[in-house]
Formats: C-alpha cells, structure tokens, sequence
C-alpha cells in the first residue's frame, strides 16, 4: 500500500506544506505593513513620558516584542540613574 | 497615451530581464513603439539581452547628469526598428541615480513612445524603489516557489504605497506573470500550483511562462525569446501576454514543450 502511494505521488506532494506556510507568514507580515515601526513609536513615547519625571539617558531604554504560539509580550527595559531622587528634583525644576 | 511598465519581482533571477526583453520585443512586433529601460545601475545586463551590448556608448545616468541627451543614448533594436534600447550606467555608485533625473527621463521618453518598460533590479533598495516609482503598470514576475512568492507579495505593498500614483490616491496596474511553471510538477503536487499563486497574492494573472530550454538560448545569443524562436512555447506565452497588455482577450492556457519520442524514452526532462 505504501509503495502505491508513493508510486502516485503522495509522497512528494509537498506544494500543499509550502502554500500553507505562505499563507500563514504573509498573514503575519501583512498585519505588520503600514505600521512598519510598532516598536520605536513605543519606545519613543515611553521614553517623553519617563523623561518628565527622571532624566534617563534614551539609549537605556529597551523595547523588546516577543511573539510566541498564543501570548506575545512585550518587555520594557529602562535604566535609571542611581541618583534617581535627584535627577527627578532636576527634571521638576 | 504612453504606458510606463514596470517589470518587478523582488527576487533576484526569477526573469525580469527576460520578460522586459521578450515583453518588449513582443509589443514592438505588433507595431507599437517601445523602450525597454535598464534600472539595474551597476549591474546592467537587459544590453547583453538585448544583444546590443557592444552598442552602449551613453546611459541612463549620462542623460540625468545632462552628459549626453537622451537621444544619444538610446539604442535602436537591429531586428524591429520600433524596439529601442535605454542601457543602464555601470558606475558602482548607486546615487548616482535621482528621483528627479528618473522623472525628467520618464517625462521625455513618455512623449516618443508608446511603452515605457522599466527593467528593475532585485530586492528593495534605491534602484527598485526608482523603476517602480512612476510606473502606470506593473508586471511582477514570479516563480512557483516560496521565496519568490513571499517576495512578490513585499512588492504588491510597495506598489500599492510607494508609487507616484499610490501616493495620489490612484492605482497602478498590477500584473502577476508566473514563470519558469512546470505543469507536470505542478499536477504532482510537487509545485505551486497557478491557482496556489493567484489565491495568495491575489492580484490578476498576465500569463504562465512555461520552463523552456528556449529561454536560456536566446540569452545565449543575444536574442528576446519572443524573436529567437517565435513558435516555442515560452515565445508564444510571452506573446499572449503582451497581447493582453494590449487589451486583448486572450485565453490563458498553459503552453507545453513537445517532448521528442527519444527525449521520452530516455526520461530527458523538457526543462
């Protein structure tokens, strides 16, 4: 039975795994057009909000988007003097 | 009207070249007046195509820098006296190419001819950006494989976006025309199917370019296929598909390479 399977094809029709696979990424790459920069926009308005309370230098802030099967997160990573109470008292100013 | 075309793809060596000269060659035999125009700065090749590669004196950048005039660069085709030939610059310095240069040079060759067939380069940088940039029409070549289709897919957005008409609210014609298509692989189940293709990128289908050791023979000697071997089945494809730019009505079929009795026996395969 195998063998006549084979015989016929079955075996390499592999054109059904790659339309699959097309239709899912470009499901997935199409969702990301028009809004090609999700992270930085982000990243630069966490960045104008914390910055008016602590001066934080902008290359420490990090906006990271991990997508998983079912949950994406996304991971914001700001680096803030140790001086924290003070540089606020200066941005207040 | 003049039609400014171009022929994109995103990929590299999926067959643009190929089809702007057989394209070209095509519309020219049915009496229109066509220029194929080299985007490809750096690496032009449409020339070597074409067979006119020994006759490039000016380039496309020669007539942008105001070095030559456009006259003086453009190339008259040997065989079909309609056919003219705008080679790209060999400079490897990729600026060299403007947004206004292209569009003054587009505005000129729009008044003397009827077909403006813009030749891209692979991927998306500068010299893609530049061929599709003032297109009225796109033709987006594509082989039955993902990484082509993927591609094609990244350039329909940037022809809905990117383009002069995009960004004035109108639409530019896009063209799927599917190439190096094997049906016999493809009724395997071993191939993108054409419907596959044309359901994923839903764009309209301009022809099915048939695999053919034809092709490859006519870049041998500096020929467009649809005027080296105009019966063979590529020549033929090639031919419906410009009559279908021309309006026509053409049934879309999917034309076969007559395999020799001994070609069969020795289980040679067409391609």
């Amino acid at each position: 039975m195998m063998d006549l399977r084979r015989l016929f094809g079955s075996r390499t029709a592999s054109a059904p795994v790659a339309r699959e696979r097309l239709q899912i990424l470009l499901a997935h790459e199409r969702g990301l057009r028009g809004q090609p920069d999700l992270l930085g926009l982000l990243r630069s308005e966490i960045l104008a909000v914390v910055s008016r309370h602590v001066v934080l230098d902008p290359d420490k802030v990090i906006v990271r988007m991990e997508r998983g099967k079912t949950v994406s997160t996304l991971e914001v990573d700001i680096e803030v003097p140790n001086n924290f109470e003070r540089s606020r008292a200066v941005a207040a100013t | 009207m003049a039609k400014v075309l171009v022929v994109t793809s995103g990929k590299g060596g999926v067959g643009k070249t190929t089809t702007t000269a057989a394209l070209g060659a095509a519309l020219a035999q049915m009496g229109e007046r066509v220029v194929v125009v080299d985007f490809d700065v750096g690496l032009r090749n449409l020339d070597l195509i074409m067979g006119a590669e020994r006759r490039v004196v000016f380039d496309f950048i020669n007539v942008a820098q105001g070095v030559a005039k456009l006259s003086q660069a453009l190339i008259r085709d040997k065989r079909l006296e309609n056919l003219w030939l705008l080679p790209a610059s060999q400079t490897r310095d990729k600026d060299a190419l403007t947004d206004e240069g292209v569009r003054s040079i587009i505005d000129d060759l729009r008044t003397r001819f009827d077909w403006v067939l813009c030749d891209s380069p692979a991927g998306i940088e500068r010299g893609a950006m530049l061929a599709m940039r003032y297109a009225d029409e796109a033709v987006i070549v594509t082989n039955p494989e993902v990484s082509s289709v993927r591609d094609s897919d990244r350039i329909i957005g940037m022809l809905d976006s990117k383009t002069v008409k995009a960004e004035r609210g109108e639409r530019v014609e896009k063209h799927v025309l599917i190439t190096r298509y094997d049906p016999a692989r493809a009724a395997r189940g071993e191939m993108l199917s054409i419907d596959d293709i044309l359901e994923i990128l839903a764009t309209p289908l301009l022809g099915i370019i048939p695999e053919s050791q034809d092709v490859l023979r006519a870049s041998n000697v500096g020929s467009p296929v649809t005027l080296n071997n105009a019966a063979c089945a590529p020549a033929c494809a090639y031919t419906d598909a410009a009559r279908r730019l021309m309006g026509e009505t053409v049934a879309m079929m999917v034309p076969t390479e007559r395999k020799g009795l001994i070609n069969r026996l020795l289980g040679r395969r067409a391609a």
